[in-house]
Parts: structure tokens; C-alpha cells; sequence
């Protein structure tokens, strides 16, 4: 336990690890069971894009490479980029509450994608990915107007104060989109299950969708994560330490957002991933960025590649929302870290 | 000049918090900001690492202005040790430290890791901070974590160090550690300091120059010994001080005085009471005197209420007479820190006192006189005579109150009186023959209330001095009598 803790290679090889076997396990699980050992060398040829030879059983096949492995890799990916995010919230506003769900941005984003949903818009130029798109731009824009509001109520940007300003613009933008399905009139239990939060029949074409955006914002992240470690002291701190705080700040914000609207756009909201698993990645690994957002990428996916395999095994052959299943996880890991803060604050406030 | 600030006007939401300011820091000098609550001084300081923009004037840093650097290049030359800091999660000391290379790393890949290793340790050496380097930064005191942070400014290798009040909530000899340290790399690293500090005295020893902010206005800047004036202090900081010299080292030691208890105490001297045995005068009184005497006891200057003349058996040597006399007090229930000790050879009953309350001067004399000891001053170096226990010891109780320089003149004058009368006396060097000017082992302590009258001078031109000699020449020659 001390050589996965203290080194850094063993880190990631363990977080490595763990992604690949939850991404074998879940898709070898399911209604038809594949051997590990099938799916494994499945996966690694559709990787690789070699031809399947024969012994190999083309049922295991379709069903892996047209259902269970779009379906996984969009959770891996899903994961990954929420609890990116999430890593990136608690840093930059120095939050240990902080993720896309509790901020609102996960709303702001559904109420993007349901707009467009719903609507059947579609922006020219942008084709299939106006949903995204979308979601994206409006995620960012629920963010700035928390920020915005927050700062209008205390300049010192206070981990409880925003936190209620997120369940604010949550409870808010989920009547909105409440009001939004109410007057559509659609089919209500398939809005539901999309607004909880599902993987489920996407295929490779919601891959494709959240990829570009997955991609960019990640290596947005990555390449700040040291002015993350100067930010976590504060704006002040981290502008003489050298840091262009403000492009930085802009950068990290937008960077998650992008990352959060276009995981919301093709899973709904799915709460709580970038809450906890950037906390748990913390709590063995350490606080330095530079390893936090990598490692918790590959923990996040590999959560999510798990979670989603329990949504769909748990009650087969119905499927729950996988939002349901990290919500009844997550929430009350919520209730423990904001326990845990106040009384790290009410501490600290003693011994000053 | 490293950095110069040129008419400098800046504050919160339009209002001016600091007006016209302007300073020039030299290169490796510390240079202290010092003034009230609320006189700018954080406002100061935050504009000089660009934390708050400048309203009117300007800032340069080895003569470029500031808004000319970018954040990386000016945090290569200056590095801010902020008065605390927030830690969200358990950053480990060393991480800490490690952000201080921030400003020498490039973008994506860090090719000089090497060298960040080395600067990061030798600054963690530097600041005695290597022991806890895996410990996370919550777990650590005030202290210890004030010298991660001096750290990590030591390893952005700056040319300018600002603290804002560094030695806050920290104990004496941290304080004392840190701004000893800082002093140090002024002249180790080329390091220049400008430091916002709290306490005068702290300022006044470890600064080379200092900035005396009132409400947003320099009121001064120079050495410690011209800014920190009486007058200044007292109607910057509204308080009453004194001021005084550092015992040890040449800097100003700036003290508060209390306002003065209620009710002048009367007749100081009436009050005292006077108790004799045959190897002991002891003179009590309720209220502390201050003193300036060469006695073995309470020497120097100090505030004492009780005061002992003790006789010794002419064979009386001692090697550690101070402490002998200590344990004699405890032994007599004399509380040593209160008391002013004496000791002679003389016979006490032979010691006579005289009283002289004339033109609003209040002065007692006491003294006793042995003088098998007498010796002429300008003789004195000829002889090899061992010290003998004659003695003549005099104290001066004065009502008044006094500057120090008037103790001195006081014991001038005194001494003078003392030789006229042993000349009066015809008191001669047993050696030399000639006509002795005192003995080999005089004491003389002067004490006064410093309360009521001012008498700032204590010389023979004045009434003090004119009572004064008076007094002590009639008792040193009334105790010569046998």
C-alpha cells in the first residue's frame, strides 16, 4: 500500500490497471456473459482495428463492438471527464464541495441539451454537434453567473456560500427544464431516464460527439495543473508566485465546462463522480495536480465503466439510471465531506 | 535604486488609501514600513507586487515600470511572504516550497529539474525546514509554517522580498530567528527586504532605513534613530512613550508609558521608613524609586523601594560578593529585584543624613564615611594598594523628577561635594601624602519619585544641585566626624 501511495509510476500503473480491467469486466458482463479473456482480445483488436479471425465467435463480436463497447467507453469517457472537472472546481475555487452537479453546471448544461433536444434545433455549421455545443454554452454560462452571483454576495468566495448557490441554480434550472417537458408533452418516462443520467443505447456516434470536447478540455486542464497547485493558495498567492491568474482561471473554468456540457450532453447528469472521486484520488495520492487530474481521469472512467455495469445488472433486465446509482453513493459521501469541512473550519477557527 | 515609488496614490473603490507616496530602496538594505492600524501600510505593500493597481504615480523596478513585467518575470524578482495562508487540502511543506520554481519553469516540460531539486532544498535548508518537508502543511505551527512560506519565496531566487508583518503570531525568539535571517541574506543572497513591521523596537534594529506612514502620508523616511523621534511616535500612534538607547546595540528602544495613576503621592521621603541594627540600614518605601547607583545591588538604573546599607568585618572578601548579598537579603526578607544594596566597613551609627526642602526642591542625603581607604584620585595610579572595605557610600533621595542626564549631573555633583568635604576633612592618601579625593571603593546611588517637580538639570548651577551638594556635603562631613 505504501509503494502504490508514495511512488508515482505504481500509481499509475495501479490507476491504469483498474481502468482496463473495469472496461474488460464491463464489457464482458450483461445479459450474453463473454470469457474476460474473448473480450479482452475483442477490445484489442477493434483498438488496433485488425480483422477478427474466425475462432473468435462473431455473436461475442457484434455484441461487443456495436453495443458493450460504445456504451463503456462512453461511461470511461463520461467518468474521466467528470471527475477531470470536478478535480479542477475543487482546485481553482479552493472547494472541496465543488464539482459540476453541485455548482449547477451539470443543469445549466441538461437545460442546454434539452433545449436543443426538444426543440430539434440545430445550429448550420455545427450539425450534430450543436448539442454539444450547446450544453457546453450554456454550462459555462451557468457557471459565470454563480461566480457572478456569489461574488455579489462575499468577495472571498466561500466554499459554503457557493455550494448553496449552486443548489440554487440547480433547483432552478431543473424547474426550468421540468416546465420545458411539461409543455413539450413527450414521452416522459425516456426524458426522465436521460435527465437521471444513462449510457445506455448511445453507440459510437456519441463517442465520436463527446471525443473533440473531451480532448480539448482535458489537455486544457492538464496544462495547467501547476497554476492549479498555486491557485489552491489563493488568486493573491498564486499572481506573485507568477501565475497569469486571470487567462489561467478563464482557461480552467472553460476547460471544465466544455469537458462538463459535452459529458451532460450525451449521459444527462450524472451527480457526485466529480465530487468523490477526486476526493478519494486526493486522499491516497495527494493534493499536487499534476498527478490528481491524470489519475483521477483513470479512476473516474474506470468508476463509471463499473457504475453502468451495475445500472444495467443490478435489477436486469431492467436498467436503472446510472445518475440514480452515483446519486444514492454520492450524496451521502457529500453529506460526510461537508461535515468533515465544517469541522476542519470550526478547528481552525479555534486555534486562531 | 532597485525599486522606486514616485508620488504613489492608491485605495479601495476610488477612495485614497495612500497619498503621494514616494520611496527609493536600495540595493540589500531592509527597509521597514512601519505606522498605525489602518496607515496604509498593507496598501503600500500591495501595490509594490502589482496586488492592487496604483491610482495616480508610479512604480519601477530596476527602472523599468511594474506594469512592464509579466506575472512570471516579476515574480523572479520579487517574492511576497503574505501575513498567513489558506491550504484548502494537504499540500505537503515540500510541494509548498516547490511552487516557489514556478516562475523559472516553461510550459508543458520542465527540463531543469535538477536544478529546481537543488534550489528547493537549499532553501529548505535555509530556512530549517527540512525536517517536516513530507508533512502536510496543516499539521504544522504558526512558525513552521511561516518558514515554508519564506522558502518558497527564497526559491523563486528574488532580488526583493515584501512581508507583511512577518513576525505576527509568532514568540520572541522566532522573531528574532526570522528577522535575524533576513538580515543575513541581505548580505549572503543580495537579497533587498522591505518589510511591513508591527513592533518599533523590532523595526528599529533590523532595519537599515524606515518608512513612518499616518494615515495614508510618509511622515518620514531615514534611519531608525531620526524617524522613531519622541514627539513623532507619540502623535502618529496617539500614546505616550519614551524613548530610550538599546542597552546592547546603538538603536532606539521606543517603551510606552501608562497614563499616570490617579492622585500624586506626597511627601515621598516623609513616608519611608528608616530601620537600623548594627550591621544594617534598611530604608523601605511603598512606592518604587527610580535609581542610578554603582551599587553591588540594583546597579545601573532601575526602579527600586528598599534600600540597604550593610556593615562588613573589615577582613570581608568574598570571591562572588553579588551573589554572597543575595542570599543575605532572602536571609533578611529582602526581595533583591526591589532593593538597592550597599555594603562598607564603616560603622553604620556614625553615618549621618541631612534633609533640605527649600525653593520646591525635596532632597534626603544619607551617607556613612570610612576612610581608611582614602586615596587621591590623581595618585591613584602610582599605588598597589588591595582593595579595603573603607567606603563611603551615599544615597540621594530627590522628590522631583528627572531625566536621566540630570542623574548623571547629579552624581557629578555629589561627588564634587564628597571631596570638598573630605578636603574640609583634611582626609589624606595614606599612601601619598597628598589630600585624598575619596576612597578606593565609593558607591553612590541617586533615587527620585519622578513624580511632581521637573528638574531637568542637576548640576551646581541649578536649585536640585545647589540642595543636592549641600546636603551631601554636610553629611559625608558630619560623618567624618569622630
Amino acid at each position: 500500500m505504501s509503494l502504490l501511495k508514495n511512488s508515482k509510476p505504481a500509481a499509475y500503473i495501479a490507476a491504469f490497471v483498474f481502468l482496463v480491467a473495469s472496461i474488460v469486466v464491463g464489457v464482458s458482463v450483461g445479459s450474453v456473459q463473454v470469457p474476460f479473456f474473448v473480450s479482452a482480445e475483442i477490445i484489442g483488436r477493434t483498438a488496433l482495428g485488425l480483422d477478427f479471425p474466425s475462432h473468435l465467435d462473431t455473436t461475442f463480436v457484434n455484441i461487443i463492438k456495436e453495443i458493450r463497447l460504445p456504451r463503456v467507453l462512453l461511461a470511461v469517457l463520461v467518468g474521466a471527464g467528470l471527475a477531470i472537472a470536478g478535480a479542477a472546481f475543487q482546485g481553482l475555487l479552493k472547494n472541496p464541495l465543488a464539482d459540476p452537479y453541485t455548482l449547477g453546471v451539470s443543469s445549466g448544461s441538461s437545460l442546454g441539451a434539452v433545449t436543443v433536444l426538444f426543440l430539434g434545433l440545430s445550429i448550420p455549421g455545427l450539425g450534430r454537434f450543436t448539442l454539444p455545443a450547446v450544453s457546453v454554452l450554456f454550462g459555462m454560462i451557468t457557471l459565470l453567473l454563480l461566480l457572478g452571483f456569489v461574488k455579489a454576495i462575499e468577495r472571498s468566495l466561500s466554499t459554503e456560500t457557493i455550494i448553496l448557490a449552486g443548489i440554487i441554480f440547480s433547483s432552478f434550472l431543473g424547474s426550468l427544464i421540468s416546465l420545458m417537458i411539461a409543455l413539450t408533452g413527450d414521452e416522459l418516462r425516456q426524458i426522465i431516464s436521460w435527465i437521471m443520467g444513462s449510457v445506455a443505447m448511445r453507440g459510437w456516434e456519441y463517442v465520436g460527439l463527446i471525443l473533440p470536447f473531451f480532448i480539448v478540455g482535458c489537455l486544457i486542464l492538464l496544462w495547467n495543473a501547476k497554476e492549479l497547485n498555486a491557485l489552491v493558495f489563493g488568486e493573491e498567492t498564486a499572481k506573485t508566485l507568477g501565475v497569469n491568474t486571470k487567462v489561467r482561471r478563464m482557461a480552467i473554468l472553460a476547460a471544465a465546462s466544455i469537458i462538463t456540457g459535452s459529458a451532460v450532453a450525451v449521459s444527462g447528469t450524472i451527480g457526485f463522480v466529480g465530487l468523490v472521486i477526486p476526493h478519494l484520488t486526493r486522499l491516497i495520492w495527494g493534493p499536487d495536480h499534476r498527478h490528481l487530474l491524470p489519475l483521477s481521469m483513470l479512476i473516474g472512467g474506470g468508476f463509471l465503466a463499473l457504475t453502468d455495469l451495475l445500472a444495467r445488472t443490478i435489477i436486469a433486465p431492467t436498467e436503472l439510471p446510472i445518475g440514480v446509482i452515483t446519486a444514492v453513493a454520492g450524496a451521502p459521501v457529500f453529506g460526510l465531506l461537508l461535515f468533515q469541512q465544517r469541522r476542519l473550519t470550526r478547528q481552525i477557527g479555534k486555534r486562531r | 535604486m532597485l525599486l522606486n515609488v514616485h508620488q504613489l496614490t492608491a485605495g479601495y473603490g476610488g477612495e485614497a488609501v495612500i497619498k503621494d507616496i514616494s520611496l527609493a530602496v536600495k540595493e540589500h538594505e531592509i527597509f521597514g514600513i512601519i505606522g498605525p492600524n489602518g496607515s496604509g501600510k498593507s496598501t503600500l505593500l500591495k501595490c509594490m507586487y502589482r496586488g492592487l493597481p496604483a491610482e495616480s504615480g508610479a512604480i519601477e523596478v530596476e527602472g523599468r515600470p511594474l506594469s512592464a513585467f509579466s506575472n512570471k518575470e516579476l515574480a523572479k524578482r520579487i517574492a511576497v511572504l503574505p501575513q498567513h495562508t489558506e491550504t484548502t487540502f494537504s499540500y505537503t511543506a515540500r510541494q509548498v516550497v516547490e511552487l516557489g520554481r514556478y516562475p523559472h519553469q516553461g510550459g508543458w516540460f520542465n527540463n531543469a529539474k535538477a536544478e529546481d531539486k537543488r534550489i528547493v532544498d537549499e532553501a529548505m535548508q535555509e530556512t530549517k525546514v527540512e525536517a517536516f518537508a513530507d508533512l502536510p502543511m496543516e499539521t504544522l505551527s504558526g512558525g513552521e509554517k511561516q518558514r515554508v512560506l519564506l522558502a518558497r519565496a527564497l526559491a523563486q531566487e528574488p532580488q526583493i522580498l515584501l512581508l507583511d508583518e512577518p513576525t505576527n503570531h509568532l514568540d520572541i525568539s522566532h522573531q528574532m530567528n526570522l528577522l535575524n535571517t533576513l538580515r543575513e541574506w541581505t548580505s549572503s543572497k543580495k537579497i533587498t527586504v522591505v518589510a511591513i513591521l508591527h513592533d518599533l523596537n523590532m523595526a528599529a534594529m533590523f532595519c537599515d532605513r524606515l518608512m513612518l506612514l499616518h494615515e495614508g502620508q510618509d511622515t518620514g523616511t531615514g534611519k531608525p534613530g531620526a524617524v522613531l523621534k519622541k514627539d513623532k511616535i507619540e502623535q502618529v500612534y496617539s500614546a505616550s512613550v519614551q524613548r530610550k538607547s538599546h542597552p546592547a546595540v546603538p538603536s532606539p528602544l521606543i517603551t510606552l508609558t501608562p497614563e499616570p495613576g490617579p492622585g500624586m503621592d506626597e511627601a515621598a521621603i516623609d513616608r519611608m521608613e528608616v530601620e537600623r541594627s548594627a550591621d544594617l540600614v534598611k530604608i523601605t518605601s511603598g512606592d518604587y524609586w527610580k535609581t542610578f547607583s554603582s551599587s553591588i545591588i540594583g546597579e545601573g538604573f532601575g526602579w527600586h523601594k528598599v534600600f540597604v546599607n550593610r556593615h562588613v568585618a573589615l577582613d570581608y572578601n568574598i570571591d562572588d560578593a553579588r551573589q554572597e548579598y543575595i542570599d543575605y537579603m532572602k536571609q533578611k526578607k529582602i526581595d533583591p529585584d526591589e532593593a538597592v544594596g550597599m555594603m562598607t566597613a564603616a560603622r553604620l551609627e556614625n553615618g549621618r543624613d541631612t534633609r533640605r526642602t527649600i525653593e520646591g526642591a525635596d532632597v534626603w542625603v544619607m551617607a556613612t564615611a570610612g576612610v581608611s581607604n582614602a586615596l587621591d584620585a590623581s595618585r591613584a595610579y602610582e599605588q598597589h594598594v588591595p582593595m579595603e572595605i573603607g567606603t563611603i557610600n551615599i544615597w540621594i533621595f530627590i522628590d522631583g523628577r528627572l531625566p536621566e542626564a540630570a542623574f548623571a549631573q547629579v552624581m557629578m555633583t555629589a561627588t564634587e561635594a564628597k571631596t570638598r568635604a573630605l578636603l574640609d576633612r583634611d582626609i589624606k592618601d595614606v599612601v601619598s601624602g597628598t589630600m585624598a579625593t575619596g576612597t578606593s571603593t565609593d558607591s553612590l546611588m541617586v533615587a527620585a519619585t519622578q513624580k511632581g517637580m521637573h528638574h531637568p538639570y542637576g548640576g551646581t548651577a541649578t536649585v536640585l544641585g545647589r540642595h543636592v551638594a549641600k546636603a551631601v556635603y554636610d553629611s559625608v562631613y558630619n560623618a567624618l566626624e569622630k
